[in-house]
Parts: structure tokens; sequence; C-alpha cells
């Protein structure tokens, strides 16, 4: 176990400074999740045209995998298509739950996350943001859960 | 019965550790710092061997045959209710209900006993201090009659409002159900003084008190008390195994709660007819291990002493209360004067899930979270908080690793 891995640089850069974080004005989807062992609370906005996610933010309170998670995931989602969005958040899935899995280079600055799979405890707080996103793209009204 | 540490004229922490197998592994590299014990404490090896000894040896089911082993396993599980009511001062082994744990035991007293007196209109007062498990089987139990569930506001401290108690003991008042310890903050309640006062008032009164068992003499006489509710496994015994204390009177009244074996005394499509107390309310084959398991546990907690046990730990809470408070940033959550020894806080910029993990990875189990009491965080205006809780196994030395390493994730994090 080596904490390194968990906590590299750039996911502590974006605990400290999330980048898009906050409501989204005119936003036309949004949906929320909740992760009730650690009680992390995450709402998703985002402003869909047509196929485009032309921009997206978050607001919420959560660990240092949550929040950094989200803010990536936003740098990495705005501009995107929802096919693409599908296919990384496949390649996400992969990433953080396949013991041993290939870097993947479309996941980009995503697999700065990558070691988020050594520690099965805190994949829930990576993947939360990636569920709620993927909800809020689906129009679901329910919060999305980790449990 | 393997060795116990044994009544000691002074208190040898190296002695007692060496009665818990498990504290001698390595967690990621570093000696194990067990600090999760009001979660769920560790098991000497006396309680490890009654369990394996009664399995190799004694099992069959109880109260059904005449067989030597079958009477074995009854003599067994009839020990262990006695052992249980002398620890806890009932008055007779019938008032003693073997269930899965406190849980379980309070939605026993909810359905059993409160539902089929509760009006619509009638209250059911909690604190807002309350686990979880003595919320929602109130909640569900009101749903179901109509009755309205309320909750006596703490302070900043964590201290239960005594002048909202006495105010909130209303007309309507049905039943009144405390926790004896806060699992959240720690903070212990003045329920003797609690009871008396709903008891004048002719209210029915629960007490779970599954935090307050490992750590302080409960004499359920004394505190006249209705019912009372722990589990072993918060008390160095095995999990799945829980008692009820219930006043024979009062569980006189009750309806069954389950229905199958062991709980009747006759069975015909004409109808049934119940067994005699507390069997009544124990359906099913019972959880004989873990009985005796609990069993085992008593006689640890008794052999080493509990007036003993509650100043080596209130040694550690005040040692654990000064070490945190000397890390900036920190904040202690629950600083009632009458506690047990844990200290639930919150660090400024470091998330309790991202410190639980670098306490793990330093070899410490804390707990994070909501600590299934979400009343308390909302009171207290978090989403969590880093819970270190203290057993009769821990030492300073444990507090001055968990001081570090807190620092530790401090620099790495904030």
């Amino acid at each position: 176990m080596d904490l390194a891995d968990l906590y590299r640089d750039v996911i502590v850069d974006h605990n400290r400074r999330p980048r898009n974080r906050g409501e989204l004005p005119g936003a036309t989807h949004l949906a929320e999740g909740n992760n009730p062992l650690c009680g992390d609370q995450l709402r998703v906005f985002i402003d869909v045209e047509d196929d485009l996610i032309r921009d997206l933010r978050f607001c919420g309170s959560g660990c240092a995998i949550s929040t950094a998670s989200a803010s990536l995931m936003t740098e990495a989602v705005r501009g995107r298509t929802r096919a693409e969005f599908a296919e990384l958040f496949g390649a996400m899935h992969h990433m953080l739950t396949t013991p041993g899995a290939a870097a993947d280079p479309r996941l980009g600055k995503l697999m700065a996350l990558a070691g988020v799979r050594e520690f099965p405890a805190r994949v829930k707080c990576a993947s939360l943001c990636w569920h709620t996103l993927k909800a809020a793209l689906a129009g679901a009204a329910a919060p999305v859960t980790t449990e | 019965m393997a060795a116990v540490a044994g009544r000691q004229a002074t208190w040898d922490t190296g002695r007692i550790r060496a009665d818990f197998p498990v504290l001698a592994r390595r967690i990621n590299g570093h000696p194990l710092v067990y600090l999760d014990n009001a979660a769920s404490s560790q098991q000497p090896a006396s309680v490890i061997d009654a369990v394996t000894e009664y399995a190799r040896s004694h099992h069959a089911n109880v109260h059904r045959g005449v067989h030597t082993l079958s009477q074995e396993a009854t003599a067994r599980y009839e020990g262990a209710r006695e052992r249980v009511r002398s620890f806890i001062g009932a008055g007779s082994p019938s008032e003693i209900v073997f269930v899965r744990g406190t849980t379980e035991a309070i939605n026993l007293v909810a359905q059993a006993q409160a539902r089929p007196r509760l009006e619509p209109g009638d209250e059911i007062l909690v604190t807002w201090l309350e686990h979880h498990s003595n919320i929602v089987p109130w909640q569900l139990v009101a749903e179901q009659t109509g009755a309205v569930l309320r909750a006596v506001p703490i302070d900043r401290r964590g201290v239960v409002d005594a002048d909202s108690y006495r105010r909130m003991l209303g007309p309507r008042t049905r039943v009144v159900a405390l926790a004896h310890v806060s699992n959240a903050l720690g903070t212990v309640l003045p329920i003797a003084g609690m009871i008396a006062a709903a008891r004048e008032r002719g209210i029915t009164t629960v007490v779970d008190g599954a935090q307050a068992v490992p750590h302080l003499a409960v004499d359920v006489r004394a505190l006249g008390c209705d019912f009372y509710a722990f589990s072993a496994h918060k008390m160095y015994g095995p999990t799945g195994i829980g008692v009820l204390y219930a006043r024979e009177s009062v569980l006189a009244s009750m309806p069954p709660w389950q229905g199958g074996g062991d709980m009747i005394l006759t069975v015909s499509f004409r109808g049934s007819t119940w067994n005699h107390l507390p069997h009544r309310f124990e359906a099913g084959t019972p959880n004989v291990a873990g009985a005796v398991g609990l069993a085992a546990a008593i006689d640890y907690l008794e052999a080493v002493g509990l007036a003993e046990i509650a100043r080596h730990e209130h040694a550690l809470l005040e040692d654990a209360t000064a070490s945190l408070a000397r890390i900036p940033g920190v904040t202690l959550i629950g600083t009632a004067p009458d506690k047990t020894s844990l200290v639930s806080f919150a660090v400024d910029g470091v998330h309790p899930h991202d410190l639980g993990t670098v306490l793990d990875s330093r070899g410490i189990a804390v707990r994070t979270g909501h600590h299934c009491a979400m009343p308390v965080m909302e009171h207290f205006g978090v989403a969590a908080t880093t819970r270190a809780s203290f057993g009769l196994y821990n030492t300073p030395d444990e507090i001055e690793t968990l001081h570090h390493a807190v620092l530790d994730a401090i620099r790495m994090l904030r």
C-alpha cells in the first residue's frame, strides 16, 4: 500500500483548487449523487445542446478523491459528445475496477486516479461523480447513490 | 477457560494485550493500532476458545433433546443467560432475552411492546444524539400507529438539554428511548434521573446500552428502566448475539414478536399457546455459540475489573483529548464533561475519509463517517467525523502514534 499512488500531485492539486466548482446558471440537466458511507453529496450541472455537452460544473462536499475526480471529470468531459462521454465512462470504469489494467491514453489526466483501484474502499469516491453525470445526461430524477 | 489477565493490584496493559491474538497483527507494515472499539471490539483468546470448545465438544440444539449433547448445550446456553443476569443485576434470568444485537432488541420492543399500545397522537421521545438503531425502529412504529417521534435537543458540547427533556415529557408521552452513551460523541447521559422522571409519569423506558456496557458497571434494577439493550461484539464478545433485558412484569404483558419453534408450549390448528418467559421471545434455534462467547466476554471483563477498565480508559480519553487539541486545525466534536473513551474530531482541510485512509496506511484503525448518527452530524454541521474509540487494551503510545499520523495527513493533504 503506497499512499503516493493514491494521493498523486494532480489529485492533491485538484482537491485544493477544484476546477469548475459551483452552480451552472442555465444548466439543462442536473443530477444529485450520494455516498451514504461517507456522507458525500454531489450535484452535477450540465448544459447539453443536441448531442454536445457544452459545459458542466459540480457542487458538494467530499473527500479529496471525490473532489479531485469531479474536478478532473469536468475538464475531461467539457465539449464532448454523449458518445464520447460513454466511451470515457467505460474507460474510467475499467481503470478503477480492473486489477492491473493497462494505461489508457484516452483518459489523459484522468489516469492520475489509477491508484484508487488499490484501495477498494475508495473506488466509490472516484466513481460517484461519473455515475451522477451519467444520470444527469439520462435526465434521471432520483438521486444516484453508491449503494 | 484460557488464561485471563486476572484482577491486578496494578494495571498491566501489556498483559491484557497478550490476551488478544489480533493485536499481534501488522497492518500495512505497521503494528495494528486498533481504535475502532465503539464499532466493534476485538476478542480475547478466552472468548475465542470458549466458542471453539463449544463447537468442538458440546454443540447440539437446545431445549429439545434428551441426549447428552443437547443437555450440555442447553446448560451452557442457560448458564450464559444467568451470567448475563448477574452481570447487569437483573432479578431473574427470565428477564434476559437473547437477540442478535441492540438493533434487534430495540425493534423487538418497538413492535411487541409499543406498537399494540400506541394510539394516534401518542408521543415517543428520544434524544438528538441517538444511533439510527434507536431512531428508525421508532419511526417505523410511529408510521404504523400514528404516534409522533420527538427528539430532545443537545447543546454545543453534545449534552442532552435537561430542561427540554423534562418539558418534553408530556401527557401523551408513552415511550422514552435513550442512549446510555452516545456512540458518535461519547457523552454519558444521566439516565438514572431521566428514567426516574419518565417512570413518575408511567412512561415506558428503553435504554440503548451498546456503548455503555463495555465501559461502565450497569445495574438495571438501580437504573429502574423497563428495557436495556446491548451487543456482545462491543464488549469483547462475538458478533450476532446481544441482550434485551426486560422487566418481568413488562415482558409478561407483551404478545410474542416472532413465531416459530421454542417460543410455544403447544401448537395445533385450533391455536397455539406461548412458552414461558423469556423463551416466548426467542423463536427458532438461538445463537448458542454466541451466548457462550458472550458469557466468556463477561467473565473476562469481570476478571479484569470494570472499575479498573474505566480508570484506564479515562486516562486514555484525557490523553487523546489533549493530544489532538495540540494539533492546529483539529476541532473536537463532543466535549461533554462526562464521556466514555472516544474522541470524535474534524481536521480543517482534511476530509475524514482521506484521514481514515492515511491512518490505515500507518496501521491505525479508526471509524470515519456519520457513525450511524446523522442527526448528530447535522447538529454539528459536518457530514462526517473521524472517531478514535479506545478499549481496555489501548495504550498512551498508540495515542502518540495517532497524533503523528494525523500530522502526516495534514502535511500530505491540506
